[in-house]
């Protein structure tokens, strides 16, 4: 899971690159404490292929990314 | 879902974000404000600046409604989509720093990032070498970025943390309408140039609602499409330029392309690029630029309001020292000096934050 919550932009798409290119992993989760930072990741994952679940988790989001 | 569906969803509010931008900063120079000059960060917080005393420019000084109007708008939309969210404690000192050069460098160009494409809408080709060096400064930016560069997690914070930077805005607002006597007030130059305080404050809110919402950003645009193939940012600053480009053929009937006599501009090349890499550079670190700095601090951010807090000082230092431009040319000021130190201090603040055990 990568904790990016309370990072600026663009870090937490950076933090997803990042573990995407390392690992290729199928599935992903990722927490986030902002809605700009929900959009970003989101959009993100979309263009690389990913499925995006988002849940709110008090006053952070989960974001749980599938490959599509 | 259809591409294209999928394409509008993505970009009709920062399009939609930066045609308003445009057309506001045609109409307020119509209004009153210095040509090419309708809504400008760098310059409005400037002229606040001077207001307070903390420079003597007799000729940009005054308390801009825009700056406050931005931070308000973003602060009000914030709180209605329940995004208001005080946070603060990510490397104060070196934002604050960072901010000081940034404004240092916009004053040598004579403009942030905004003004730098309302500036090409109107036709000043300066500002296209003013691209150049922003773009190059992303650039430079862009490579600590990727090796792990961060200035650590901000923190939640207070309630009174979030708003103290927007009280003080609207406490200088009351205070300038109701004793405008107490700040310094430029009756020549820019300074003295104004949109109506009540018009220019409202448009600013509708801007300021409008870019928290899209998250317009100048430098994110480049950053972004150079990091990520990412061009939503881009569109809202391509949008800009069309704006007011369109703006300006409505208002005045033409646009003047060329270099020579622009409005608040200079020729100098040289200076012109490198003033607009320290602002490229510093804002891709600081994560946005100077207007996106403004919109988070609305959102209760803390640290992009210190950063606002190192614009002000900037801009003081800018004017005490000699540094800042104006028309007829760079500042009589060790410009050089600054200029060196300004990026080295980028290079080592680039450098050591790069967190180990990233690559």
């Amino acid at each position: 899971m990568i904790d990016a919550r309370g990072y600026a932009c663009p870090l937490p798409v950076l933090m997803v690159q990042r573990e995407v290119k390392r690992t290729e992993a199928e599935s992903l989760t990722v927490l986030v404490d902002n809605h700009a930072a929900v959009q970003n990741v989101t959009r993100f994952a979309n263009s690389r292929g990913y499925k995006v679940k988002v849940t709110e988790q008090g006053e952070d989001f989960l974001l749980e990314l599938t490959k599509e | 879902m259809g591409r294209m569906k999928k394409i509008f969803r993505d970009y009709w509010l920062i399009v939609l974000t930066g045609l308003v931008i445009g057309a506001a900063a045609v109409a307020l120079t119509a209004l009153g404000n210095p040509k090419n000059m309708g809504f400008c960060i760098a310059c409005f917080l400037r002229d606040g600046a001077g207001a307070l005393g903390l420079h003597s420019a007799a000729v940009v000084q005054y308390v801009r409604p825009e700056i406050i109007g931005l931070v308000l708008g973003s602060m009000i939309i914030a709180m209605i989509k329940r995004e208001w969210r005080p946070m603060g404690g990510s490397s104060p000192m070196t934002r604050f720093i960072l901010g000081v050069i940034v404004m240092v460098g916009a004053l040598i160009f004579l403009g942030c990032p905004l003004r730098m494409v309302i500036r090409i809408g109107g036709g000043d080709l300066n500002a296209l070498v003013g691209l150049a060096g922003f773009v190059v400064g992303i650039l430079i930016g862009v490579l600590p970025l990727k090796k792990g560069f961060t200035l650590k997690r901000a923190y939640r914070q207070s309630r009174v943390e979030g708003l103290i930077f927007p009280i003080i805005l609207v406490i200088m607002c009351l205070a300038w309408l109701i004793k405008p006597d107490l700040f310094n007030s430029s009756t020549e130059g820019p300074g003295s140039m104004r949109a109506n305080y009540f018009i220019a404050l409202g448009i600013a809110i509708i801007v300021g609602a409008l870019c928290q919402r899209s998250r317009l950003c100048m430098a994110g645009g480049v950053r972004d499409a150079v990091m990520f193939k990412d061009f939503r940012l881009i569109s809202g600053f391509i949008a800009i330029i069309v704006a007011v480009l369109l703006g300006n053929l409505i208002v005045s009937g033409g646009v003047a392309f060329g270099f020579a006599e622009q409005p608040i501009a200079h020729s100098d090349g040289l200076f012109n690029f490198l003033g607009m890499v320290m602002v490229g550079w510093g804002s891709v670190l600081l994560g946005g630029c100077p207007l996106r700095q403004l919109i988070l601090a609305g959102e209760g951010n803390s640290d992009s309001a210190i950063t606002v807090a190192g614009f002000v000082t900037g801009a003081a230092i800018s004017h005490n020292f000699g540094l800042a431009s104006s028309g007829t040319g760079i500042g009589a000021g060790p410009v050089v000096a600054a200029v060196i130190v300004g990026v080295v201090a980028l290079g080592l603040i680039s450098i050591f934050n790069i967190a180990k055990g990233e690559q």
